[in-house]
């Protein structure tokens, strides 16, 4: 009898698991790496939503950018598993692409409407035509002015200026008695901070990385002009070490009314126009980045965050539905209806500027057409053989950027002259070309 | 007139040791002060230091952000399993070192010391490789492994100093009253030198909280300590000091409690032997 009663206990057991194990599906939990910034965190509390659609569960590691690129880059070169989903940019992107490393995004549901992406986006984070990352959230850089001090220096901003114009107008800008800066913009060394800010200025003076052959141009006029005209500016009306001023350093500046203008990432529009940090925030005007006069190419660059799949993951089906869930509209409306259309994940999505609500946004336009006007695939005045606006998406890139603007930084800093800045950025990058066997 | 110039010295000596006190103390104290802070406030030019208006907000958000107990068991974990696996395995090796040195000894103490030169970058695919092997990465085992393997040098160095400031003759003696090894380190050797193991122990305790590039490359959602905790409020695109100072803060509280509680035998033991 005690027998019988406990065989009828476990076959009641095992029912129920099995049911249970039935009912919860293919239900998992996604293991994703990301940033720390407001459009992730912001993902990381309406993961519910997520959660409650799909069954599946999702496990947050949160790291600092620079953090988070080496954690992932271990990873994935070893085919480690440690997560589903990667939050990766659009330096990494196509060459993990061209690597396997990265599941291919060509299977994307219907509804999805992968063709409501920003085309510019779509190219970033493609490679060969595949795309390997769905953007998240997408910038480009802009100005950023006061238009107040504008006003009282008798100028007029135009909505597409030249570096001529932006130098004139920060020396008018500039008041050294009440510490207002003309213009603040990056010299911290680092290929994602200063590295990237002297990239596309020097683009935007007709001057490139590599020829077609993988010289370094560092030689050419276009550099010298270009890095001349920065340390000139930023003498005349920059912030005093300004050799050392990244992001968050001309951020601070800029909220505390301490610059004129702020040339960098069309991300910070929110943060200076958010009267709670800002005390400016009923000041700020917008405009493109600058070109120097008789040059097409605009300083402006174009970087994405986006989620990609690494080839390791045993869940790259929940992982993709995941993404899904995650850049689609109906994730952009359901930010709206919690935080606000400002708070919106911005520039990945057509649709998002043909929407009414979010055209109200005082910075939306000059953000779209900022990032209209950036083409990875075609950066420079002359050919260049890589792809990228403010980097070359090649895995060398990164050490060399680092290096190259740590020579710079030293120039701003007037630790050394222009000249010899450029004449070791020239000798580390052919150096490094050639042991990497491009030359 | 010789005992003013004493008193004199002795204020002045006070002074420059309180001063040089504060100074190391302030940035602990800056970030907590800021934790406190908005995050206008946070960057504030020029800075404000104690008048302000004192908030909690930060300390509700990270709360409410991140799994706080989780993070802080894993460094428990982490830190006190390595620190303890380090001193039963470096006991016995100060004791032969001390002891019944060899030819060898200096040289191996050497070595031991030297692997500490090499930078931790250069080993990271090797053990990221082997972690992946044996299937525990993102593990507080794996962990606990690889921080008592980095601190073992240290460990044994220190035990090995206090060791050798124990005259021998003492463990001669109990070996003559028939004590085996393992009662003569147990018994004999230990006792005397508790005040060196107590500092030991808390020096690589905290060493192995503080610990960021291990704990940062090897873990992922389950296995990561207050290290990865603090990582995940750093962002170079927004200013969210005020933030992250909140959770430098939690992350450094208990190890702060820990040292101001255990400081005199921290100290005691820092200081064995060197007035000699």
């Amino acid at each position: 009898m005690k027998l019988r009663n406990a065989l009828f206990a476990a076959s009641a057991l095992v029912s129920v698991t099995a049911t249970a194990a039935l009912a919860d599906g293919h239900a998992t939990t996604l293991t994703i790496a990301t940033v720390n910034n407001g459009d992730m965190i912001r993902m990381q509390g309406l993961t519910d939503d997520f959660t409650e659609k799909t069954g599946h569960t999702v496990e947050w590691v949160t790291l600092e950018e620079n953090v988070l690129r080496q954690r992932v880059t271990t990873d994935i070169t070893t085919n480690g598993g440690a997560f589903d989903i990667m939050t990766i940019g659009m330096y990494e992107t196509p060459i993990w692409g061209a690597n396997d490393w990265l599941v291919p995004l060509d299977d994307l549901s219907d509804d999805y409407n992968v063709d409501d992406i920003l085309p510019a986006m779509r190219a970033g984070l493609s490679h060969e035509g595949t795309l390997y990352a769905a953007p998240f959230y997408g910038e480009s850089s802009m100005i950023m002015y006061r238009t107040d001090l504008m006003e009282a220096a008798g100028m007029e901003m135009p909505d597409a200026p030249t570096w001529q114009f932006i130098r004139e107008a920060a020396a008018a800008m500039t008041d050294r008695d009440n510490e207002i800066n003309g213009i603040c913009l990056r010299g911290k060394a680092g290929w994602g901070e200063g590295g990237a800010f002297i990239t596309v200025t020097a683009n935007s003076f007709g001057a490139r990385w590599f020829d077609e052959d993988w010289n370094a141009q560092f030689d050419q006029p276009q550099w010298a002009e270009a890095l001349n005209f920065y340390v000139g500016m930023m003498e005349e009306s920059g912030p005093p070490g300004y050799a050392t001023n990244g992001f968050n350093e001309n951020l601070s500046l800029f909220q505390q009314g301490k610059c004129g203008m702020w040339i960098d990432a069309t991300v910070a529009a929110s943060f200076v126009t958010n009267p709670d940090d800002s005390t400016v925030a009923d000041s700020v005007g917008f405009a493109l980045a600058p070109n120097s006069e008789g040059i097409e190419k605009k300083s402006n660059w174009l970087w994405a965050w986006a989620l990609a799949i690494p080839a390791g993951t045993q869940k790259a089906d929940a992982a993709k539905e995941f993404i899904e869930w995650a850049t689609s509209t109906d994730y952009i409306e359901l930010v709206a209806e919690n935080e606000g259309w400002a708070n919106v994940p911005p520039g990945a999505r057509i649709s998002l500027y043909e929407n009414a609500n979010y055209k109200d946004i005082p910075f939306a336009q000059k953000t779209l057409d900022s990032i209209l006007a950036a083409d990875p695939t075609d950066p420079t005045v002359d050919p260049v053989p890589y792809v990228g606006i403010q980097f070359v998406a090649i895995p060398e890139f990164a050490g060399i950027a680092t290096e190259v603007s740590q020579e710079f930084s030293a120039a701003y800093a007037g630790q050394q002259t222009v000249e010899e800045a450029l004449e070791k950025a020239q000798a580390i990058t052919n150096e490094a070309m050639e042991a990497a066997g491009y030359r | 007139m010789a005992r003013a110039v004493t008193t004199q010295r002795k204020a002045l000596n006070t002074a420059i040791a309180w001063a040089i006190g504060l100074l190391i103390f302030f940035p602990i104290l800056w970030t907590i002060l800021t934790s406190f802070k908005t995050e206008a406030q946070a960057i504030a030019d020029p800075p404000v230091f104690l008048f302000f208006d004192w908030t909690l907000e930060n300390y509700a958000v990270v709360q409410e952000r991140s799994n706080y107990m989780r993070f802080l068991w894993n460094s428990v974990f982490i830190a006190g399993g390595s620190t303890i696996l380090g001193i039963i395995i470096a006991v016995p090796a100060a004791w032969s070192m001390a002891f019944v040195p060899s030819k060898r000894t200096k040289d191996i103490l050497l070595w031991m010391l030297s692997t500490k030169m090499l930078p931790a970058v250069g080993v990271l695919y090797p053990i990221y490789l082997i972690f992946i092997k044996l299937g525990i990465l993102d593990s507080r085992l794996g962990l606990t492994v690889v921080l008592m393997l980095i601190n073992l040098p240290i460990i044994v160095w220190m035990l090995y100093t206090y060791f050798k400031e124990i005259p021998g003759e003492i463990l001669e003696a109990a070996r003559m009253d028939g004590a085996s090894l393992r009662n003569e380190i147990l018994y004999v050797l230990t006792p005397m030198a508790i005040p060196g193991i107590a500092s030991t122990l808390l020096l690589n305790f905290i060493l192995a909280w503080n610990e960021a590039f291990w704990t940062l490359n090897l873990t992922a959602a389950q296995a990561a300590p207050l290290t990865a905790f603090i990582a995940s409020y750093s962002s170079p695109e927004g200013l969210f000091f005020a933030k992250l100072s909140a959770a430098s803060t939690m992350a450094i509280a208990p190890i702060l409690i820990l040292g101001w509680f255990s400081q005199k035998q921290l100290v005691r033991g820092l200081t064995f032997g060197a007035v000699k």
